[in-house]
């Protein structure tokens, strides 16, 4: 439509003069008359019986307003937090789903768990009567593994799950995957670890409550992915609050990455401290308090096998894994290592039998839940070094094994043997761009030159695919979502023809207002600044499903377009009405409703004023107004993939790990604003480079204390590890939306581990190294090339 | 203690126990809550301010030693066109998409502001090398490098405008 801020235009944020002037508004920046400070007391023990509380001494401090536990939730009838997904395992089995109470009672699971609400005047007052109330645990031995957990005898978590066993979950048709093993002339092995991330948004997560006991209202202010959600589970499952006196408002929030797309605790203790006392109450976690109570990542082992025919065709994939979920089931916990991990180890191949079976388990560490790319970077990153293993056995090419097995572009729609329908793609497109932005044959001579310098130089290469766009209500009801997971946007238009757009995603840097605007913008011809998009507040927002899973855009935008598309409609009934014209006969482009062949039309602004205004106007049959509302629930995941090529250099004296470059080709579908896709891809690619390189929690296995429980100890990526990135969309349309999106947020982070090990594999395999496990750190890596010189020596 | 210091321009008499930290003043007391805080080890430069024109994580200064300082938050900059002009780091921040969940924003503005008077022709090695104190988890630091160089030369040709 050639408009200057429509789709595919990439203009500059319009959220951005809040937060480069400081005048964002976080949870933490809000202040209510007459505020209370809580903090909570947590255990310092993985597991252990509590024996008793004396908050006496905390108690009898001036300002100390109450010290609340698990016995005070039990006896007001505080409900546990309950998990949002309830998976099958085999047999039919459902998971094993044990209580998870808000505070602590009878027992602590992990290091972390809280066991008391202090509430005082100031938060320093609350942290000194913190530190005055005196619990009485009775340590018990802990189990922080998974191997660990499963071994007779371990300690059990849960005293009614004594083998520590939530799910034993399957996918894929198992016995044609051991016939396509018995047939096949090589079988390629990998046993893995994939480390556990702490997501660490830069924002700590945050809770106010207030209570108005004069009319019933509640309001929660939280650091939410996912306000209304909160909304429902926390009223209606937790505290017993009816929905039409709850309002939860997520304002700006400061990252979220998954971390803040759970129903924790925290929010529903607060929240009942508020109504029980009377008081607003504010909480601020603080970031060595997040590394112990926000759900973490990953988490998994596992033993992969890939069966191929001597040509280099995948016959079979073997996969068995144990995926930890710490000490208590988070909101999509079992979710993730199996619906949205078994399903995504087609990966972008023909591989025709495909089998996998997950364990999912309790240990005493933090809950594990979804972190950007949640189940898919850990398909990918198997999947990837797998086939870069069998190439190396076969003595084949990497990027020729690949296509050996791609998905050829014109067998879309693809069903693969894992349960997805690939609706579109182009594996082999994207990977062919991807080799020539990255001199793919030009390796040699760089590799060559870099060992004149004492270092080793390696490429590699990963292609992914994801499916996003969460969900389909009827394939995740199906599959134990125990909600729905459309999304709902309402278009109101004013009678100057301004917009303001009331939607259910939440935004937490991924420029929703501007992107959303975007859309209105491009199918009414307005400009972006006449259109306001309105989210996080369940008092203005009628209802969503919030963000999460790459979902915004392709199904709150697709939501959006069809009210866009509805106002449209009305306001050709509107124009035929006053031009005198038959409604077939309006055509409505660039903001002007014409009447075909003809030189009569009405602005936009005049079709919206006579909707307010509605003297000439055919009210026996149509309503005044222009406001619309929709609801939409995708038919299908959407399915970005791409190829992604990243190239190392590791110091042979220090096993110093150098980045130096990296291109992401990527089919995220139509995109809306490039400029905010390529900060998307930025940033997605630096989480997973930082999973690959330097980020690990790890916890000690006799006390299942977090030893890396602070940014002194957990290695964030800093600016100086990372190259500048080269960001290339290759996109196809996604076939069941509108729109034709498919989605951003995740991919950078679900491509780049399994494309830097493979790069840094590559680099060290002239000393006979297959496999380095993540991270990949100097001291790990100078260990690696001491003890394969020294075997090289010795040969 | 009695505290007078100048916030942003503006002349500050304040009573704050000697233990408070110079953020809180700011945060809690001012209702300057621009300036953040994002971790509780001076990890993060969430909390980034200038005081007497040098970058400081004021989450690691108490306030008490601000006495007589000209302190400088987010909400104190400004570009020449005057208080609701945007300065020219902020500029630079915002074409090159240096920010998207903006809570490291603040921070990471007046730490580049600092760094822009430290280098006239910097590199992007040393402005990445500069953001050892700065993290952001939403850009991977490529905007934010970019937007840091922009936002250099931006002030220095600003200052040979006004030089000249």
């Amino acid at each position: 439509m050639g408009n200057i801020t429509g789709i595919g235009a990439a203009i500059l944020r319009k959220e951005d003069q809040r937060f480069i002037t400081g005048r964002g508004n976080y949870v933490a920046d809000v202040k209510l008359p007459g505020m209370t400070y809580a903090v909570f007391l947590r255990s310092p023990h993985a597991h252990a019986r509590l024996l008793g509380i004396d908050a006496s001494a905390a108690l009898a401090m001036p300002g100390v307003v109450a010290v609340l536990t698990g016995e005070d939730l039990k006896a007001d009838g505080v409900g546990g937090i309950p998990c949002g997904w309830g998976i099958t395992g085999k047999d039919g089995l459902a998971m094993k789903e044990p209580p998870h109470p808000a505070i602590a009672h009878g027992k602590v699971r992990h290091v972390g768990d809280a066991v008391a609400l202090v509430v005082a005047e100031s938060v320093d007052l609350a942290r000194i009567a913190a530190d005055a109330v005196v619990v009485e645990y009775e340590v018990l031995p802990a189990v922080v593994g998974m191997v660990d957990a499963l071994k007779p005898g371990a300690p059990a978590v849960f005293e009614d799950i004594p083998d520590n066993l939530c799910c034993d979950w399957e996918i894929g048709d198992r016995a044609a995957t051991d016939a396509a093993f018995a047939s096949a002339a090589h079988v390629a092995k990998i046993n893995l670890v994939n480390n556990r991330l702490v997501g660490n948004p830069m924002e700590p997560r945050a809770a106010i409550a207030l209570y108005e006991r004069s009319t019933g209202h509640t309001t929660l202010w939280s650091t939410s992915q996912f306000p209304h959600v909160v909304k429902l589970l926390m009223g209606n499952f937790v505290l017993g609050i009816p929905q039409h006196k709850l309002r939860v408002i997520a304002p700006d929030v400061g990252g979220g990455f998954g971390v803040k797309q759970f129903h924790y605790a925290e929010e529903a203790v607060i929240t009942w401290a508020a109504r029980r006392l009377d008081v607003p109450v504010k909480w601020v976690s603080e970031r060595s308090e997040g590394f112990l109570s926000d759900a973490q990542g990953r988490d998994h082992v596992s033993e992969a096998e890939l069966a191929l025919d001597e040509t280099g065709k995948f016959l079979g994939l073997r996969v068995s894994t144990l995926a930890n979920m710490g000490g208590y089931l988070s909101t999509f916990g079992p979710n993730i290592p199996t619906n949205l991990y078994g399903p995504l180890l087609a990966g972008v191949y023909t591989t025709p039998a495909i089998y996998c079976e997950v364990k999912v388990v309790f240990t005493n560490t933090v809950p594990v839940d979804a972190y950007r790319g949640a189940g898919r970077p850990e398909a990918t990153f198997l999947l990837e070094r797998l086939v870069d293993i069998a190439a190396a056995q076969l003595g084949m090419d990497r990027v020729a094994i690949r296509r050996r097995n791609m998905i050829p572009a014109s067998a879309y729609p693809y069903q693969t043997p894992v349960m997805m329908e690939y609706d579109s793609g182009d594996p082999s497109g994207c990977l062919d761009r991807a080799l020539a932005l990255a001199d793919w044959d030009g390796f040699p001579a760089r590799r060559a030159e870099a060992a004149t310098r004492g270092r080793y130089r390696g490429i590699g290469l990963s292609t992914y695919v994801e499916a996003c766009g969460l969900a389909p209500s009827r394939i995740a009801g199906r599959l134990g979502a125990r909600g729905g997971l459309y999304e709902s946007a309402t278009v109101r238009v004013h009678a100057t023809g301004d917009v303001t757009v009331l939607i259910g995603t939440h935004c937490h840097g991924q420029g929703h207002e501007t992107t959303f605007a975007q859309i209105v913008s491009d199918k009414l011809g307005i400009p972006a600044d006449k259109i306001e998009i309105v989210f996080g507040d369940t008092d203005k927002v009628q209802f969503g499903m919030g963000t999460y899973g790459s979902r915004s855009l392709s199904v709150g935008g697709s939501a959006l377009a069809k009210s866009v598309d509805k106002v449209i409609l009305k306001g050709r009934k509107i124009a035929a009405h006053l031009l005198e014209a038959g409604e077939p006969d309006i055509v409505f482009e660039d903001g002007k409703f014409s009447v075909t062949g003809t030189d009569r039309s009405l602005k936009f602004e005049e079709i919206c004023l006579a909707a307010y205004i509605p003297h000439n106007y055919p009210l026996e049959v149509l309503e005044p107004g222009l406001e619309e509302q929709s609801f939409y629930d995708p038919v299908n995941f959407t399915f970005p993939g791409g190829a992604h090529i990243a190239e190392v250099e590791i110091e042979a004296d220090t096993g110093t790990v150098h980045l130096l470059s990296y291109v992401a080709v990527d089919d995220i579908g139509t995109v809306i604003n490039p400029m905010i896709v390529a900060g998307q891809l930025h940033g997605g690619i630096a989480q997973g480079a930082g999973q690959a390189l330097c980020e690990t929690a790890v916890y000690d296995e006799g006390s299942g204390q977090l030893l890396s429980g602070s940014f002194m100890d957990y290695a964030m990526p800093r600016a100086d590890i990372l190259p500048n990135m080269k960001i290339v969309t290759h996109s196809t349309r996604c076939t069941h939306n509108d729109l034709g999106v498919k989605g951003c947020g995740e991919v950078g982070t679900i491509g780049s581990p399994a494309t830097v090990m493979n790069a840094v594999v590559d680099a060290l395999s002239p000393l006979g190294v297959t496999h380095v496990d993540m991270p990949a750190s100097p001291n790990k890596l100078w260990r690696i090339i001491k003890a394969a010189r020294l075997a090289q020596a010795a040969e | 203690m009695e505290l007078k210091l100048t916030v942003n321009g503006r002349k500050v008499a304040v009573d704050v126990p000697t233990d408070m930290l110079l953020v809180d003043l700011l945060r809690e007391r001012l209702g300057l809550t621009g300036t953040h805080v994002g971790c509780d080890t001076s990890q993060c430069g969430a909390c980034v301010v200038h005081v007497d024109g040098v970058s400081v994580k004021s989450c690691t200064m108490l306030a008490v030693a601000a006495q007589d300082a000209q302190v400088t938050s987010i909400e104190g900059i400004s570009g020449a066109g005057g208080r609701n002009s945007l300065h020219p780091m902020q500029q630079a921040f915002h074409e090159n998409h240096g920010l998207q969940c903006g809570f490291c924003t603040p921070g990471m503005i007046m730490s580049a502001i600092d760094f822009a008077n430290r280098h006239t022709e910097p590199t992007e090695a040393q402005v990445r090398h500069w953001l050892e104190g700065n993290m952001c988890r939403c850009t991977g630091y490529q905007n934010i490098v970019a937007a840091i160089l922009a936002g250099t030369a931006a002030m220095h040709a600003t200052a040979s405008v006004e030089a000249a």
